[in-house]
């Protein structure tokens, strides 16, 4: 398996969900060697990984720069790279995707495997060196195309020629859900019989800790918690919480997490008024996001077009209620939540308001929500997977 | 020998709109007229105007041997004079053929009885008043919003005159017992009609059902269940959208329906009775203890498809908490929009025990989620406070002066 993030070390959905995946395979007796680009010598060292031990899981580190969520314009300002100012995807990046897949040439060559699945663009070009020298079936898994990242705004070419070829040259895609696979079909001329949808899911750990907040005897919490790029909507959480503070006062809204549109969101709450209003709480890791979920009176997902979506189910697993766009591949798995259109900021600001006025209704989302995300675990898209792979290897 | 007694309930809500927060002390127009409308034509086109012609027809073809009996609950006689006063005839040459018999129930198909019995009891006779003006009938017999019953509803009921109550032929309150007698309440005299669940959901719900191992159901089929029933009375007790609507007609339901009385009837043992008739003909055998409440709404045949939840409960009660209040406000406008919001679809919609199944409950939902039908019901129910609020300041400052 080619990889991207893996936990600890990840900073969104797509290493939980390689993760949960690679556990729920590992359960059903397959042997998968997960292939993560590590940096050396980098304050970017945070893709170490440690090799879990429950796991029938070993990892080969490749000496590379690449990590999650790279868009070329946050790994040049990481990396301190800046020599090509009119185009947002530097050349370096592109640089270590090649490098990776030039290494990953050499793992292909020396491991002993049955099936090559790999993550997202930056893996596609080495899942197809792979599947061209072992002859093996290639699986490239879409947890989300170009169109999702840039919310359609400014696509990058380049990125978008490695996701088409990597789609192309594969045996199967795997789609994280029916709004992905429409994507596909639309924007990458792919027929729909080669795509085969695969929900994500999420490991339920029981988690009774509760704990006081003491800013809840003044205040109400509207929660959003994911990367700070155009995708994930964070304007129109704005637009939302401006219209809410007119008629609710008493409301904090958080903005947990990162990201490229950080600094234009401080501004953007600046300019609605809001300033007071509105906490920044930066990157979450481990117990904080549960923490943060608790504290949180409602959760709410506002992306432009979010793939799968793995954060409602998180908000959910801790009693949270949820609102989540409509634009989004978990809106098609789960019922006990709000759902809306990104861009109808009136309607979300209505439930929002509503959400946190009626006691009974957040009482009921609650507690729906909690049973509705404990029945998901990762069985059922690993079995998926392996019928798959059976498929394609013509086992019955 | 076995009497067969056909009940039909028609009724057509009143649909919230998505109604806003925004709305409150804005815009007092609760209802999504457009749609309501729309539904009413659709389903007076597909299920009311066919059906009732059928019917007619055979109760002339069989020369008045077939019979059936209705409810109609207010909120849809309205809607039919306001959009189609064509299904309002089709029942007066229904009711005015003699072999039709029509039941009373509350205006607003509600759950009053289970909050108020001064609301309730105004409910009903508001009914009676809309039946007596538009079909010059004064119903005998009475049947509760979706059979709900318990010993309370039947020693009211008695009370107020009637001959007879309609109630669901529960499992669990029959126990050995079987629904195709007749019965009389605990310490009461008047009757107990029971529905025969199996049999009409046969109609009801399986008709359609392919996976059912007796579908297709035929109307010989049909009639040779009947004629196999050990007892005095077989009660049919559905929903009348059950004809072309829930059931389509390329099913084959009109066809069944059409065949289904003489199949019936070539038993010259069987024959079919109107409610009064049954209450006539037959004594009871025996008294029925209903402490706790049923219905004829899902496998529980409970009130948890209105009352199952936290959301649920709150909005009914809310809305009952206003009564007085509301009428002592003495506005017209305040006091119907109050009695159209406590119609019971508002809070079957805020159902979310069968939401994870998509069965029944969400094709019967005009709301994407019950959560969304109680934020509607509740900002509606909002606006009504507020305007009331609005109405005692301005009814003191007049006081005042």
């Amino acid at each position: 398996m080619l990889g991207w993030e893996f936990p600890p070390y990840s900073s969104g959905g797509l290493g939980t969900a390689c993760y949960g995946l690679i556990k729920g395979l590992s359960n059903r007796g397959v042997d998968v060697s997960l292939v993560l680009p590590v940096k050396y010598e980098s304050k970017l060292d945070f893709v170490r990984i440690i090799p879990s031990g429950d796991l029938r899981l070993t990892t080969t580190k490749v000496n590379s720069s690449l990590f999650a969520y790279a868009t070329p314009s946050s790994y040049k300002s990481a990396v301190g790279v800046f020599h090509n100012s009119d185009s947002i995807y530097g050349g370096d990046l592109f640089e270590e995707v090649y490098r990776y897949s030039k290494k990953v040439e050499e793992i292909a060559k020396n491991e002993d495997y049955d099936v090559i699945h790999c993550h997202d663009w930056m893996t596609f070009i080495a899942g197809i060196n792979a599947k061209r020298i072992s002859k093996k079936p290639l699986v490239v898994h879409v947890h989300a195309t170009e169109f999702d990242r840039t919310a359609g705004l400014g696509v990058n070419q380049l990125v978008y020629d490695i996701e088409r070829r990597g789609m192309h040259a594969a045996d199967a895609i795997i789609a994280v859900s029916n709004f992905t696979k429409g994507k596909i079909i639309e924007h990458y001329g792919v027929h729909k019989d080669k795509i085969l949808v695969v929900h994500n899911a999420v490991d339920f750990n029981d988690n009774h800790h509760y704990e006081g907040f003491e800013i809840k005897d003044s205040y109400k919490i509207v929660l959003f918690l994911g990367r700070i790029t155009i995708q994930k909507g964070p304007d129109y959480f704005l637009y939302a919480a401006r219209r809410v503070l007119e008629y609710e006062p008493n409301v904090l809204f958080v903005i947990a997490g990162s990201g490229d549109m950080e600094a234009q969101i401080i501004e953007k709450a600046a300019e609605l008024g809001i300033s007071d209003r509105v906490l920044f709480a930066g990157f979450l890791k481990g117990e904080d996001v549960d923490r943060a979920y608790k504290m949180a009176d409602l959760y709410v997902m506002p992306s432009v077009s979010e793939p799968f979506g793995i954060t409602p189910l998180e908000a959910m697993r801790n009693n949270t209620p949820v609102i989540i766009s409509k634009q989004s591949g978990v809106s098609e798995v789960i019922n006990h939540c709000l759902k809306v259109d990104f861009w109808d900021i009136n309607e979300m600001s209505n439930m929002i308001i509503s959400v946190l006025r009626y006691g009974e209704l957040r009482e009921c989302l609650g507690r729906n929500g909690f049973f509705e995300v404990k029945k998901f675990n990762w069985d059922e898209p690993a079995e998926k997977c392996i019928s798959l792979y059976n498929n394609l290897l013509g086992v019955v | 020998m076995v009497s067969v007694c056909f009940y039909f309930q028609v009724h057509q809500p009143y649909r919230l709109r998505n109604y806003s927060v925004f709305d409150i002390g804005h815009n007092s127009n609760y209802f999504d007229d457009a749609r309501n409308k729309e539904i009413l034509l659709k389903v007076a086109k597909k299920c009311y105007i066919p059906t009732n012609k059928i019917i007619l027809q055979l109760i002339n073809k069989t020369g008045g041997r077939f019979k059936v009996s209705y409810s109609i609950t207010g909120i849809a006689l309205e809607q039919f004079e306001q959009f189609c006063p064509d299904v309002i005839d089709s029942f007066r040459a229904l009711v005015d053929s003699g072999n039709v018999e029509l039941l009373s129930e509350t205006y607003h198909h509600s759950l009053a009885f289970l909050y108020s019995r001064k609301e309730f009891k105004k409910q009903v006779d508001m009914h009676n008043k809309k039946i007596r003006e538009l079909f010059g009938y004064k119903p005998k017999v009475f049947r509760n919003t979706e059979l709900i019953y318990n010993n309370e509803l039947a020693r009211f009921i008695e009370g107020m005159g009637y001959n007879a109550v309609l109630a669901e032929g529960a499992d669990h309150v029959l126990g050995w017992r079987s629904p195709n007698f007749v019965y009389k309440p605990i310490n009461g005299k008047i009757r107990l009609l029971l529905k025969n669940y199996r049999l009409s959901d046969d109609i009801a719900f399986r008709f359609s059902d392919r996976n059912w191992s007796e579908w297709p159901l035929t109307a010989p089929k049909f009639a040779s269940w009947i004629n196999s029933i050990n007892g005095s009375v077989v009660n049919l007790f559905m929903d009348y959208e059950t004809f072309g609507e829930h059931q389509w007609d390329d099913k084959g339901i009109f066809d069944f329906l059409l065949h289904l009385p003489n199949e019936i009837l070539n038993n010259k043992d069987n024959d079919f009775v109107t409610p009064s008739e049954i209450v006539r003909r037959y004594k009871p055998v025996g008294e029925l203890d209903v402490p706790n409440t049923i219905s004829w709404a899902d496998i529980e045949r409970d009130i948890s498809a209105w009352l199952g939840n936290k959301m649920q409960h709150s909005a009914v009660s809310a809305i009952y908490a206003l009564e007085n209040e509301i009428i002592n406000s003495n506005n017209k406008e305040l006091i119907e929009d109050w009695r159209k919001l406590q119609i019971s679809d508002h809070f079957y919609y805020m159902c979310t025990k069968w939401f994870n199944d998509g069965d029944v409950h969400k094709y019967f939902n005009p709301y994407e989620s019950p959560y969304k039908a109680f934020i509607s019901f509740m900002n509606a129910l909002n606006d009504l406070r507020f305007r009331l609020e609005k109405e005692k300041k301005e009814n003191f400052i007049y006081v005042a002066n």
